[in-house]
């Protein structure tokens, strides 16, 4: 869909994106009523059992292993001194930035009382729980990001004194943002540690926070690729030569990274079910559907990854990354939602209601029209002139 | 300062038993038996008749929502039922082939001694209290309910139907009457002594002594005494406990503990994060350094190369410039001097 969106010098409003976004916008404010006025019950399928469905399994959690695009950039431009993809930091941080914002507000449908969500910083500390620490994390985090995606809007506000004051704290900033990202990616993880009883085993592993930590750098890498290529054609307008001279280079270079990446997170997971001794548990059912994720997305698109860097191939590159993101939503789908509860009989077993669905369409659509927002605004996809000699 | 050696020697020791302790007091902590005189309830399935008194009884004391059928009705056991908001507790029965008649069991909150659900809630809303309940703060809970993620028990519940005030809903082994000197609703209500409410130490002997009275009578087990680090309501039955949906998979650690080691990590990565990765930065910053450096010499020397080359070519041709110059001088002199001798021979001639 976003392949459509219209460029700018077409003033006509009713483009296919704008004419989607609307009616999703429209569906998507009756089910908040609902939802705030007859309570979880009015809207989801979610029960005693049950507890948590999408908005945990695909708004928060491969939200944010998808919105890691931000970290991975920014550590390997500034910290690890790839400057030739300069111009793929300030898409990644946005990104990253929308991705974590879409995060909390899908949140505050999902938890009881929003409101409260300060709670646990200032009324009452639970410090021994998993969450606590992604909580925390997450709130500091947005916050980085928000600094490190700022001075694309004070540049398009001429804000210059403030802009340059933060472009000091770049490197700061980056740092803290990897060590934020490192702590809540693998704590995601570490939160179904307390569960072992309910997760299936060859999900389950005490390796769990570095399953999601490394993944999320794959997820990260992929996300940009992925990105990359939805926005080429549509803001095709909008990017400087530096952009769309870094295309191909950039495939080539996230690609290799995702190739290796994918390669030792496969070779942690066999470890993990030698570590559990589960192997017989991929002798059923469930094997085999781990099986499915463990080859065809993780193994698979690591090949393809390495092949389309051999080979000079950014096309297969971008087909990779797609099939890298798919299959973190598919593991982290599969860990909240389609491996727990996993001895319990189909019966009692969750599926998502159409209302809940919608509301995390809703939630990507504001997203997606904050993006277009921004994009179409600021100095994202281009250098500001004013700033062009800083580096 | 100066240090003696005895001094020396002190610190050592000190720091050696500082250690020890820690270690001590960690094996301690697995090994947590629940506040000393902490009181407990033993369920016996081979005692319960079902009536669903214990149900009724819990309703009425905890002024929870009266049901869809009532309490007298016996068609619920048709169906396998768990709590819910209105219903901290609920029996169900069983048909297993080790019992000529029906197996009733009642579910409700185990009360660990080391709660999952307290351990998992961020805000830190259940509490193990001495008394032996875990008590839920309803004024603190945010609803994020990975309390009912957390529990092996698949106890807490929640009220879904609760715009803006949910609750987490779940058996408090009624403290508000524990504390007052009385018994839990459900146990007072039991016509059979199915259930026996005492101080959990005590009620692990009892338990114990029944299996040894009347071996043939119950599984040689008293499920609660270990599971996930002890609970304080704990059950004997006759049948194995699966057979009535306890689960004998569970383990005898804590749940606190499964996830203490992924957050004893956090500040390792807190505190050598900005070491590795500003090392990395100040190496790659050193390395362009280095680089543009090299780059600047490499330009400077080829500068001068260029410059040397240049001068020698402009001293060549200066000099080249210059014999030219000598030779078309000196060619010129021997030009005019040819010329005046002919002209001076002429001269001669026309004499």
């Amino acid at each position: 869909m976003t392949d459509q969106v219209a460029p700018v010098e077409k003033k006509s409003f009713f483009t296919p994106f704008n004419i989607f976004a609307t009616i999703v916008i429209l569906i998507g404010i009756p089910l908040t009523i609902l939802r705030f006025t007859k309570g979880l019950g009015g809207v989801t399928n979610l029960d005693d059992t049950n507890p948590w469905g999408i908005w945990i399994g695909f708004d928060l959690l491969t939200g944010v292993a998808l919105a890691a695009g931000g970290y991975v950039t920014a550590a390997a431009v500034e910290v690890f001194g790839m400057k030739k993809y300069h111009a793929a930091v300030r898409p990644a941080i946005l990104t990253g930035f929308l991705g974590y914002s879409m995060v909390v507000f899908a949140l505050l449908y999902d938890v009881g009382r929003p409101w409260r969500l300060p709670y646990p910083f200032f009324v009452s500390q639970g410090v021994t729980s998993i969450m606590f620490e992604v909580g925390a994390c997450v709130a500091l985090y947005l916050t980085v990001l928000f600094l490190e995606f700022s001075p694309a809007a004070l540049e398009w506000l001429g804000l210059k004194k403030l802009r340059s004051w933060i472009v000091k704290l770049t490197i700061t900033l980056t740092i803290l943002g990897v060590m934020l990202s490192t702590l809540h990616q693998s704590s995601l993880g570490a939160m179904f540690l307390i569960a072992p009883s309910k997760l299936h085993p060859l999900w389950y592993s005490p390796y769990l926070p570095v399953f999601f930590f490394v993944s999320s750098i794959a997820a990260g890498l992929s996300m940009v690729l992925f990105e990359a290529t939805v926005t080429h054609k549509p803001f095709h307008n909008k990017m400087d030569e530096d952009h769309l001279a870094i295309y191909d280079n950039l495939a080539f270079g996230f690609g290799k990274a995702a190739s290796l990446v994918l390669g030792g997170y496969f070779a942690i997971k066999v470890f993990g079910i030698a570590l559990g001794n589960n192997w017989h548990y991929l002798g059923t059912g469930y094997g085999l559907w781990f099986m499915v994720e463990m080859f065809g997305f993780v193994l698979l698109p690591s090949l393809l990854f390495a092949i389309g860097t051999r080979e000079r191939n950014a096309g297969l590159i971008r087909k990779a990354a797609f099939i890298t993101v798919f299959g973190i939503f598919l593991n982290r789908i599969n860990i909240t939602l389609i491996c727990f509860n996993w001895h319990l009989p189909w019966s009692e077993r969750y599926f998502p209601n159409w209302m809940e669905i919608g509301i995390s369409v809703f939630v990507v659509t504001v997203g997606l029209v904050a993006y277009k927002f921004i994009v179409t605004r600021m100095p994202i996809f281009y250098e500001h002139p004013d700033y062009k000699e800083e580096h | 300062m100066t240090i003696s050696r005895r001094r020396f020697l002190e610190w050592v020791t000190a720091a050696g038993v500082g250690s020890a302790a820690a270690s001590t007091a960690k094996a301690a902590h697995g090994d947590f038996g629940g506040y000393p005189d902490s009181y407990g309830v033993l369920y016996d399935a081979t005692l319960c008749v079902g009536c669903r008194s214990c149900e009724a009884a819990c309703n009425e004391v905890n002024e929870l929502p009266s049901p869809d059928k009532p309490f007298a009705d016996l068609s619920v056991f048709d169906k396998k039922r768990r709590t819910d908001y209105r219903s901290y507790t609920v029996v169900n029965r069983y048909d297993p082939p080790e019992s000529k008649k029906p197996v009733y069991r009642k579910t409700q909150c185990n009360h660990c001694l080391e709660p999952a659900c307290a351990s998992a809630c961020f805000v830190g809303a259940f509490k193990k209290t001495p008394e032996g309940a875990v008590e839920y703060d309803a004024s603190v809970c945010v609803g994020c309910r990975y309390c009912i993620i957390a529990c092996p028990f698949n106890i807490p519940t929640y009220e879904y139907d609760e715009a803006l005030t949910p609750r987490v809903m779940k058996c408090t082994m009624c403290l508000p009457r524990v504390k007052e000197g009385k018994l839990p609703g459900c146990v007072e209500a039991c016509p059979v002594e199915a259930l026996t409410f005492g101080r959990r130490k005590d009620l692990i002997a009892v338990a114990h002594e029944r299996i040894r009275k009347y071996p043939g009578r119950y599984i040689d087990h008293v499920y609660g005494q270990h599971e996930m680090g002890g609970t304080s309501w704990m059950y004997i039955s006759g049948v194995p406990f699966t057979k009535i949906d306890l689960r004998t998979d569970l383990g005898s650690t804590p749940a606190p503990e499964m996830t203490s080691g992924a957050l004893a990590l956090v500040p390792m990565v807190i505190g050598l994060w900005p070491v590795l990765l500003g090392g990395i930065y100040k190496i790659t910053e050193r390395k362009e350094k280095i680089a543009l450096a090299e780059k600047n010499e490499s330009v400077a020397g080829a500068v001068a190369a260029a410059n040397e080359a240049a001068d020698n070519k402009a001293k060549a041709a200066t000099e080249r410039f210059k014999k030219d110059k000598e030779k078309a001088v000196e060619a010129a002199v021997k030009k005019t001097l040819a010329e005046a001798e002919k002209e001076k021979e002429k001269g001669k001639e026309g004499e």
